[in-house]
């Protein structure tokens, strides 16, 4: 059978993508070590604590304790690279054109649900799609909202007075500091599930956000015809 | 006949993702392209995909050696240098956007949390008030230190706010403060300047000299503040708190109370203040604390 080389990741994409990942973790982490200074956060119905972040022995586990300077020192450094990595991406979707694979539309929500009915065995027929799914689009537009959510939160919780007009927006001192907290949770859990989904999409599809490639069936791509049409006249 | 192969792939089709007409298909909706190469035997593709992919997974392998080992086997001192002077930079930063007119939100007193006590240093000795003096040095046309009591601060305009106090730990408390503006202290005590001219706390305070240093009165604790910040309107030196006279472990007789920093700023049980041209000694940035600490 025919194959076709597609591109499916720009450089700059690529690059972004994978210094990303080491600056969302030293920020999760530094943050980790600023947290542990005041626990305070837990999953409470009528007042019983149903898990508290964190139990003490996870703490401990990863030598957490006792590192609040670290942290904030680490949290303030890697801050602007994580903000600038992340404006930069932003700025390269909107420029390039590569929005088109990324962003959501209304109704984006519904397909994203049959993505998830198929994926889990449900629908039959795969939902259409473009370089990702529906489910993908939303959940890679939400995350960049969440990276800026962190930023606004952030900076609310780090400039409190002179940005006294932020924090009141947010509720508040303690409110912004929640935010910011559980928003990290959600970029866990985003992290953990894009994982999982990259390890059940295969090799090829992981290979390609290094290489920026993918091999595909000619058969399968749909434009080939019209393509080959193209081409050659 | 291999250069034929780079421009056959080189050379990737863009491709319009079909019609627009199902608008069942986000990527079609927003018009999203595809980059195709030539079609080819799957043995080219596989050939070409290795060569392509041996040149990434090298360069984004050595990278990510890079980074990770360059970070983790970095000596600590460069690595705190880098850490600290970053500190220092975003301390620049924030003097840039720095306002004295912008003021911390206040609250109604029955906002005002339970009491939170916390750190002891210079204050493990007991005190006796009665016996209390603050020493005032770095003054305008004096070398020595001036021996103040409290009833010469508490004959300053009295100052009340109910101001959010934050801990670097992360909790905060609403605290019902009164005592003296320290712009006003230091408008009756005048620091000396930078050029010996004239000290003009309203209408030329960059002349002034830059910090201030304050110590509790065994130096057991010591903060260093920048004269933008300890000027601020809301920076008191208190001795009420929620209504009544400070409590020593809160700092009695006389401590700095301030939404402008961290709680790890507002030293208790003050001995001794001191307008300087030297960036001051600050006990909590020994231990790795940004010196400025602000917000």
């Amino acid at each position: 059978m025919q194959k076709q080389l597609e591109k499916k990741h720009p450089l700059a994409i690529r690059w972004l993508h994978w210094i990303n990942f080491p600056l969302l973790f030293m920020m999760i982490w530094s943050g980790l070590l600023i947290y542990w200074a005041n626990r305070v956060y837990g999953i409470r119905i009528f007042g019983y604590e149903l898990f508290a972040f964190f139990p003490e022995g996870f703490f401990e586990f990863l030598g957490v304790p006792f590192r609040l300077a670290e942290g904030l020192q680490l949290h303030f450094f890697f801050m602007w690279l994580f903000a600038v990595n992340g404006l930069i991406y932003v700025a390269y979707l909107a420029v390039s054109g590569e929005w088109r694979a990324v962003l959501p539309v209304p109704g984006s929500l519904k397909r994203a649900a049959s993505v998830a009915l198929y994926d889990a065995k449900i629908l039959k027929k795969k939902p259409p799609q473009g370089k990702y799914n529906d489910a993908q689009r939303v959940a890679y537009t939400s995350v960049i909202f969440m990276g800026a959510g962190s930023i606004i939160t952030g900076l609310a919780i780090y400039k409190p007075l002179q940005l006294a007009w932020l924090t009141s927006l947010l509720g508040g001192y303690q409110w912004a500091r929640w935010m910011h907290f559980w928003l990290t949770i959600l970029f866990v859990l985003f992290f953990l599930v894009h994982i999982v989904q990259v390890a059940l999409a295969g090799w090829s599809n992981f290979r390609s956000m290094i290489s920026g490639y993918e091999v595909v069936d000619a058969a399968t791509t749909g434009d080939t015809e019209a393509a080959r049409a193209e081409t050659q006249g | 006949m291999s250069d034929d192969k780079e421009v056959l792939f080189e050379k990737v089709r863009e491709l319009r993702n079909g019609d627009s007409s199902d608008s069942k298909n986000t990527a079609k909706i927003l018009g999203e392209k595809r980059y195709l190469s030539e079609p080819v035997d799957a043995d080219t593709a596989r050939k070409e995909m290795f060569r392509r992919s041996l040149r990434t997974f090298l360069i984004g392998g050595a990278s990510a050696a890079v980074g990770f080992f360059g970070w983790r086997w970095m000596p600590n001192e460069i690595k705190y240098g880098i850490l600290r002077r970053t500190f220092e930079f975003n301390e620049k930063v924030s003097q840039l956007f720095y306002s004295p007119s912008r003021l911390s939100p206040e609250f109604p007193r029955d906002h005002v949390s339970p009491r939170r006590v916390n750190g002891f240093a210079g204050m493990e000795k007991e005190i006796n008030l009665a016996s209390w003096t603050l020493s005032v040095g770095g003054l305008a046309g004096r070398s020595d230190d001036l021996v103040l009591n409290l009833d010469d601060i508490k004959a300053l305009p009295r100052t009340e706010m109910v101001t959010e106090l934050k801990c670097i730990e992360g909790w905060s408390t609403i605290v019902h403060w009164a005592g003296v503006r320290f712009s006003d202290f230091a408008a009756r005590y005048l620091p000396k300047t930078i050029d010996d001219s004239r000290p003009d706390i309203a209408n030329s305070p960059e002349k002034l000299v830059p910090y201030v240093s304050i110590t509790t009165p065994d130096n057991g604790y010591f903060v260093g503040w920048d004269m933008p910040s300890i000027l601020h309107p809301q920076t008191l030196l208190a001795y009420e708190m929620n209504g009544e006279p400070l409590l020593p472990e809160h700092g009695a007789p006389l401590r700095i109370a301030s939404p402008t920093k961290y709680g790890i700023k507002q030293i208790k049980r003050i001995g001794r203040i001191e307008f300087t041209a030297e960036r001051p000694r600050d006990y909590w940035t020994e231990s790795g604390y940004d010196w400025y600490s602000g917000h």
